[in-house]
């Protein structure tokens, strides 16, 4: 059966807008948290988020690194996030330039939970005040949720599958086992697989709030408004930016002399069946995903080091831990389960994948990253370490990621270090 | 270079990214400043703001140099 690795990295975040930068803020126990800044937040229920920082900013991200002026022009941040972090991970495995034969067999699978709804928002808005005449001719091509795949493909001259996952908070973490699958069947020997999300305008924070999935009662403390696990938790913060790995072929990277991070080895999906927001009060779902993630991998659950949680700082939290209890055991085998949302907020699309990599820098250098705002552990949490505070040394050989989304869907995937 | 001409060509850069100096009277949309069918009907949209005047698609269809589209809008201006 082909092996597929994972031979490239990029990031943009609210901690940080590549790979070391925003792994080192988080394993510092830094928050990306703040008031919104990109739109007047009067009459909003929620005023905080985890937004990208501006190019000024100590770890701001600079579009124009990578994604030209008129792209930026015509299309929506989340595509913009993810063009660069598509890029990033492109340089990062050396492939950012390669043959024809080679682009022939790379394709690019980067969804988005929502696409672009900023655009949407302000076009609606051209449309009503002043006439269909004065839509943009960029509206559609430039919210479209594969046009992140569509734009790579184009900058990079990628000619294999062609291709956008979207499922809600899923999706990242769909995009990258589905890729894995394309690579495993023999589709490419090289694919780009990721999410992107970029939601922060006062029509996607008006509806999550509506939707009571956010907090609301923090907007005067942000840094301590995501605090998945703990007794005060009342709802996730809205984060930004995009996850992208490149996953390769074994062999295929092994004969080009490759980096190897990580090997894709067990993926796990499942549906609810349940509920259009809220997971299965069992979280049957989640069980289910982990379980089959397990088994295509020939793994046993004590084989797991580290679980990189949804946990999105929701009553869902401790479902999930429910769960993962039952698949793992009450101390959940000797695993550290944290919720990076806890430093740089949910990240909807973009957070399977940006969570992934979290989980592969954590291979790669032997430590965990915190769960903040841990400070009062809730019920079911005893006996399970959540790597409160603060990052934790430790061996991980093989780690486990969840992501679970709006309409009950679920994904698990896990990694181990390549032989 | 006119008035006209002048904030013309700061649209041209605007919108298309393309260097001020490549902005030339006798320069292509398509050929020269990389623009594509749709560039150039965002263009269009954007002179008609800036000018106030309107350009029916019969005449869009016939601008395919910076010089035609600013001797169109010095012809047709209010």
């Amino acid at each position: 059966m082909r092996r597929v690795v994972v031979t490239g990295l990029g990031l943009v975040t609210p901690l940080g807008a590549d790979v070391e930068t925003a792994w080192s803020n988080l394993l510092a126990g830094k928050s990306g948290a703040g008031q919104i800044t990109r739109f007047d937040t009067e009459g909003q229920k929620c005023k905080i988020a985890c937004e990208v920082k501006p190019k000024d900013h100590e770890y701001g991200f600079d579009p124009d690194k990578r994604v030209d002026h008129k792209v930026q022009r015509q299309v929506d941040p989340f595509i913009v996030y993810g063009i660069d972090a598509a890029g990033q991970a492109l340089e990062d495995a050396g492939l950012d330039d390669m043959p024809e034969e080679m682009r022939m067999r790379t394709g690019a699978s980067i969804g988005s939970g929502i696409g672009g709804l900023p655009g949407i928002e302000s076009e609606s808005i051209v449309l009503k005040e002043r006439g269909a005449s004065r839509v943009s001719p960029h509206f559609v091509h430039g919210r479209l949720i594969n046009l992140i795949s569509g734009q790579v493909s184009i900058k990079y001259g990628l000619m294999g599958p062609n291709h956008a996952v979207v499922t809600a908070c899923s999706t990242g973490a769909h995009s990258i086992g589905d890729a894995a699958r394309m690579i495993r069947d023999d589709d490419a020997d090289i694919m780009l697989a990721g999410g992107a999300e970029s939601t922060v305008n006062p029509l996607g924070v008006a509806g999550f709030a509506q939707a009571r999935a956010l907090n609301t009662s923090y907007n005067d403390r942000p840094e301590q408004a995501s605090r998945p696990y703990d007794k005060d938790r009342e709802g996730f913060v809205m984060g930004e930016g995009a996850g992208v790995v490149v996953l390769e072929e074994y062999e295929h990277a092994k004969a080009r002399g490759a980096k190897i991070y990580a090997e894709v080895v067990g993926y796990g999906l499942s549906g609810d069946a349940y509920h259009v927001t809220a997971p299965h009060p069992e979280g049957k779902g989640a069980e289910l995903a982990m379980r089959m993630a397990l088994k295509k991998a020939g793994m046993e659950p004590g084989d797991i080091d580290y679980i990189n949680a949804h946990g999105t700082s929701t009553m869902a939290d401790t479902i999930e831990l429910a769960a993962a209890k039952r698949v793992f055991g009450d101390d959940l085998g000797g695993a550290s389960m944290s919720s990076t949302k806890s430093a740089i907020g949910h990240l909807l699309g973009g957070a399977g994948a940006v969570e992934s990599i979290f989980c592969i820098l954590a291979l790669r250098d032997q430590i965990v990253p915190p769960t903040l705002n841990l400070d009062n552990p809730d019920e079911g949490t005893e006996g399970v370490d959540l790597v409160p505070h603060e990052a934790k040394k430790r061996q991980v050989d093989a780690v486990l990621n969840n992501s679970f989304g709006f309409g009950g869907t679920n994904a698990s995937l896990i990694m181990k270090r390549a032989e | 270079m006119s008035d006209t001409a002048d904030r013309v060509q700061k649209i041209v850069v605007e919108h298309l990214g393309v260097e001020s100096d490549k902005v030339t009277q006798d320069a292509s949309f398509i050929d020269d400043l990389g623009a594509d069918s749709l560039d150039i009907v965002e263009l269009v949209m954007a002179f008609e703001e800036e000018f106030g005047v309107e350009i029916p698609d019969d005449a869009a269809e016939k601008i395919s140099t910076v010089g035609d589209a600013t001797r169109y809008i010095e012809e047709h201006k209010g």
